[in-house]
């Protein structure tokens, strides 16, 4: 357990008084503290490229009233710190006037163990399984040009004391290991990209040679993608494969279901509740309560338990995500997704590990039923643009299908598309469910947290696939 | 307020000493402060106010050619001393590389020329509010506009750099900054949004508030009710909030590490001509008042302005200390990348360029990380309009365009109409036989 008023002439009384009196005429707010430890260690280019090691201390204090939420942060846990990020706030919500809810659900289940994956595992060890990576990866062949691998481990604790001194805790581990491989083959080059992770100690992760694993598989993409030829350009058929393509549920759907977007009626999905926004078959969840994994929290950074949130059921839009602020606003309750990147950002609602369950059709038949399109099984990153609703992704490994068969390898292409009538064009879902490798970051707002997506494979009817061959 | 040089340069030397004494052969150290304080709008009226006060260390030490870091926003003195102990720890167990160093002392920063990138003023959050809401109410005088967000940004920062070597040098910079975003709607009930923003180091050049509302609300606008567009080979032009990007590709291919990994499609391509013979490109650091200048690099090497480009022909990668040793090239003062990056601006006026094709698609956003800076292809998202004889004809969406660096650089006619809004900065730009996909 952390304390956050040792070593400081702030005690515990004095923050809860400053809180108490600060947020007296709000509706809602909290002083969160936070401590945190990360550590990166890259190998790249046959050398350990950098090992560095970050210890962060910090408070956010948060005022809401009606709509305007004040906030103010620093590194200096101190009674004049504190005290002049009050007056701010005070300052800004002068002619503001509120009640305090201090009703807040409790949760008694921990999503994940207290551990610390830095300490866990020692450096001198991580050193070495770097450059044994490195020599595994390297041995595949001179194709090999280069080979980067990183981990990356962070422990983190937090406390959120609330008007009236309530207190709500967590501690939350996260580890990724990436590896990066580039080949070259008769002078073209091609890069693969492979990783895992999520809210364990390393080697849950690593044990039994499944660093290898990962290794393989940034070799494996790699690989088909020396053989690849240019993608095709325009509207056509498109398969996802299974797990970590589900990044198409995240920015198509996903963000536009946040509620701060809907009340603001600034997201395309607004005014579409009870409405049917998917085809018949399809059923989104966004849940914070799987465990170990990395979108998972065991209470979001307002202090709510997560939960299982259905976001769309059999193609019916049921319940946007929510935290304090926009689920007060849009009366109803918050959904466990009030999340921050750290002390320095404020709360938003956010995505947790984002899931389209699994239909009754497999794979093979997809592809059958397809006379020319593209089989698109990974992608690098996404983005959306809320308001049109337009998104887009860009394909890592990707396979052509003609006549009803999986053809040659495509160069990535950027598939795009429109939010709110994409999934109305899913024909087909899957029954091969399958959760990402533990790898996903989201951006909003410039804020980035850790998220998780799942789905089936999926037949899409029609989407533009941006390639160069006409 | 923020903290003066002289605190700073004690924490930074504190440092420094501590990491000799436990064994350090060399070390480097940065101290920055920074306050920042945000006002939000919203619809006309108060969404959020944001205060920021961000004091932070970073460390690394050297033990011969062994090599490890750290960083902390807890500065008490217990912690810090806990943290380089760790450091020079993790620093003996961590393997040999030999092109591990401080960079070379004759490179080192050792006067500074007066650029004004510190402007002391302070507005206060009143005033903030003031300005967007003059933002706001220009943006709502067009009825089409159903929505607006609107911000304003103060932010102050100090920082020293240390290292073992005497270098001890740092400097006061500020920023100032508002935007405003627009959503309208068209008879459809479907949405398009936009935005205008000014950026500056001091407080009497931004942009004036109903200048912000006004342009924001106009380009919103423009882009309702869009079409799809056929696939076909055509000519694109890039707005000047695009074109950029292509320098941002460049750098990022030319830059020492890049080009030592062997992972850039511009590896070997030094003193070959990459673009097209008319094209130049200058990184410029020292622009008074300039959103990218600066005294030295993050490695307190001096920095000086370099040709990158002339004439079409690649002059010089972007190095820092340790690729530099890689590749056997002195620092050019380029850690952590380029300062003011910009395109010499080209012979032809923007009205001339958007008639030198009959038919060209005008690009004025782009999603999507579409750039693999290993092979050169480029596909991304976006958004933009028909242009025909040098008209505007109608709003685009929903299509990619996609191409190959190698290709596109060769293919560039820039306009004159160079501004300074960025720190990276280009003409609007025709780009000839880019591909886009729609229907």
């Amino acid at each position: 357990m952390n304390d956050f008023f040792t070593k400081t002439d702030l005690s515990r009384k004095d923050a809860e008084n400053i809180i108490s009196e600060t947020l007296n005429k709000c509706d809602d707010g909290e002083l969160y503290l936070e401590n945190s430890k990360s550590e990166s260690i890259v190998l790249d280019d046959n050398k350990i490229k950098s090992s560095s090691y970050s210890s962060d201390l910090g408070y956010g204090l948060r005022a809401v009233t009606g709509e305007v939420v004040a906030y103010s942060h620093s590194n200096e846990i101190s009674k004049s710190s504190l005290k002049q990020s009050a007056d701010n706030l005070s300052s800004t919500l002068k002619s503001q006037n509120g009640v305090y809810n201090h009703e807040i659900s409790k949760t008694n289940e921990k999503i994940y163990e207290d551990v610390n994956p830095i300490e866990k595992k020692s450096l001198k060890s991580k050193l070495e399984l770097l450059k044994d990576i490195n020599s595994y990866t390297r041995a595949k062949g001179g194709i090999v040009q280069q080979v980067t691998a990183s981990f990356a481990g962070e422990h983190k604790s937090i406390e959120i004391i609330r008007s009236g001194g309530e207190v709500l805790t967590d501690v939350r581990p996260l580890i990724r290991f990436n590896v990066s491989v580039m080949l070259e083959k008769n002078g073209k080059k091609e890069t693969g990209v492979y990783g895992i992770g999520g809210r364990q100690s390393y080697d849950e992760y690593l044990k039994d040679d499944n660093w290898k694993k990962v290794c393989d598989e940034a070799f494996r993409i790699a690989s088909v993608n020396l053989d690849s030829k240019p993608a095709p350009a325009g509207e056509m058929q498109v398969v996802l494969g299974p797990g970590w393509p589900a990044i198409l549920i995240h920015e198509a759907i996903g963000h536009g279901l946040e509620g701060d977007f809907n009340r603001k009626k600034t997201s395309a999905f607004h005014s579409l509740m009870g409405q049917r926004v998917a085809s018949e078959g399809v059923t989104i969840v966004d849940d914070g309560t799987l465990h170990n994994r990395r979108g998972s929290l065991t209470i979001d950074d307002e202090g709510t338990p997560t939960e299982k949130t259905v976001l769309i059921e059999n193609g019916i839009l049921k319940n946007f995500m929510q935290d304090r602020l926009n689920a007060r606003l849009m009366n109803t309750r918050s959904t466990g997704s009030g999340r921050r990147e750290s002390y320095k950002h404020i709360v938003l609602p956010r995505m947790r590990n984002t899931m389209m369950l699994n239909g009754k059709y497999s794979q093979e038949e997809m592809i059958k039923s397809v006379d020319k399109g593209i089989f698109a099984v990974s992608f690098g990153g996404g983005q959306v643009d809320i308001t049109s609703g337009k998104f887009v992704f860009n394909c890592t490994e990707a396979y052509e299908i003609i006549n009803g068969k999986i053809g040659s390898p495509i160069k990535g292409a950027t598939l795009i598309g429109d939010g709110p009538s994409i999934l109305k064009e899913v024909s087909l879902v899957g029954n091969n469910m399958m959760l990402d490798p533990g790898i996903g970051t989201c951006g909003k707002a410039g804020q980035g947290v850790p998220v998780g997506v799942a789905q089936p494979s999926i037949l899409i009817d029609k989407m533009t696939v941006g390639g160069t061959q006409l | 307020m923020i903290k003066d040089q002289d605190y700073l340069k004690k924490t930074a030397s504190f440092c420094i000493d501590l990491a000799k004494k436990l064994g350090a052969t060399d070390s480097s150290a940065a101290v920055m402060h920074s306050i920042s304080e945000t006002v939000n709008f919203r619809n006309k009226k108060l969404d959020e106010s944001d205060r920021s006060d961000s004091l932070a260390v970073s460390l690394t030490t050297y033990i011969g050619k062994k090599k490890s870091s750290i960083s902390s926003s807890n500065l008490t003195e217990d912690n810090i001393k806990t943290l380089i102990e760790r450091c020079i720890e993790t620093t003996k167990i961590t393997p040999e590389d030999e092109f591990n160093s401080l960079p070379d002392q004759d490179l080192l920063a050792k006067e500074i020329n007066n650029l004004n990138l510190y402007d002391d003023d302070h507005i206060e959050n009143d005033e903030k509010i003031e300005y967007l809401k003059e933002v706001e109410e220009a943006a709502f005088k067009k009825q089409a506009i159903i929505n607006t967000e609107t911000g304003f940004s103060e932010s102050k920062s100090n920082f020293i750099l240390a290292n073992s070597d005497g270098f001890l040098n740092g400097y006061k910079s500020s920023s100032f900054s508002a935007s405003c975003v627009a959503i309208a709607k068209d008879s459809n009930d479907n949405m398009e949004r936009d935005y205008e923003f000014t950026s500056t180091c001091h407080l009497q050049d931004m942009l004036r508030p109903n200048q912000i509302g006004a342009i924001a609300a106009k380009k919103t606008i423009q882009k309702l009710n869009p079409q799809k567009i056929e696939s076909e080979k055509i000519s694109i032009i890039f707005d000047r909030r695009i074109s950029k990007g292509i320098l941002s590709v460049l750098a990022s291919a030319i830059s020492a590490s890049s080009i030592a990994r062997g992972t850039s499609f511009l590896k070997d391509q030094i003193n070959q001509e990459i673009f097209s013979t008319s094209i130049n490109i200058f990184d410029k650091p020292n622009i008074v008042k300039g959103l990218g200048s600066r005294y030295f690099d993050s490695e307190g090497v001096k920095t000086s302005e370099l040709k990158l480009v002339d004439q079409g022909v690649l002059k010089h990668y972007l190095v820092d200390t340790y690729n530099g040793k890689k590749l056997n090239l002195k620092s050019n003062g380029r850690s952590g990348g380029t300062s003011n990056l910009f395109f010499e601006k080209g012979s032809i006026s923007y009205k001339d360029l958007l008639k030198l094709n009959q038919k060209t698609l005008y690009i004025t956003e782009t999603i999507g990380h579409g750039s693999n800076l290993v092979t050169g292809d480029y596909s991304v998202g976006a958004t933009g309009f028909m242009v025909e004889n040098g008209v505007f004809k109608y709003p685009v969406s929903e299509i990619t365009i996609a191409g190959n660096f190698n290709d596109m650089f060769k293919n560039i006619t820039l306009a004159d109409d160079l501004e300074f809004k960025y720190s990276t900065n280009a003409p609007t730009m025709l780009i000839e036989g880019m591909v886009v996909a729609g229907k």
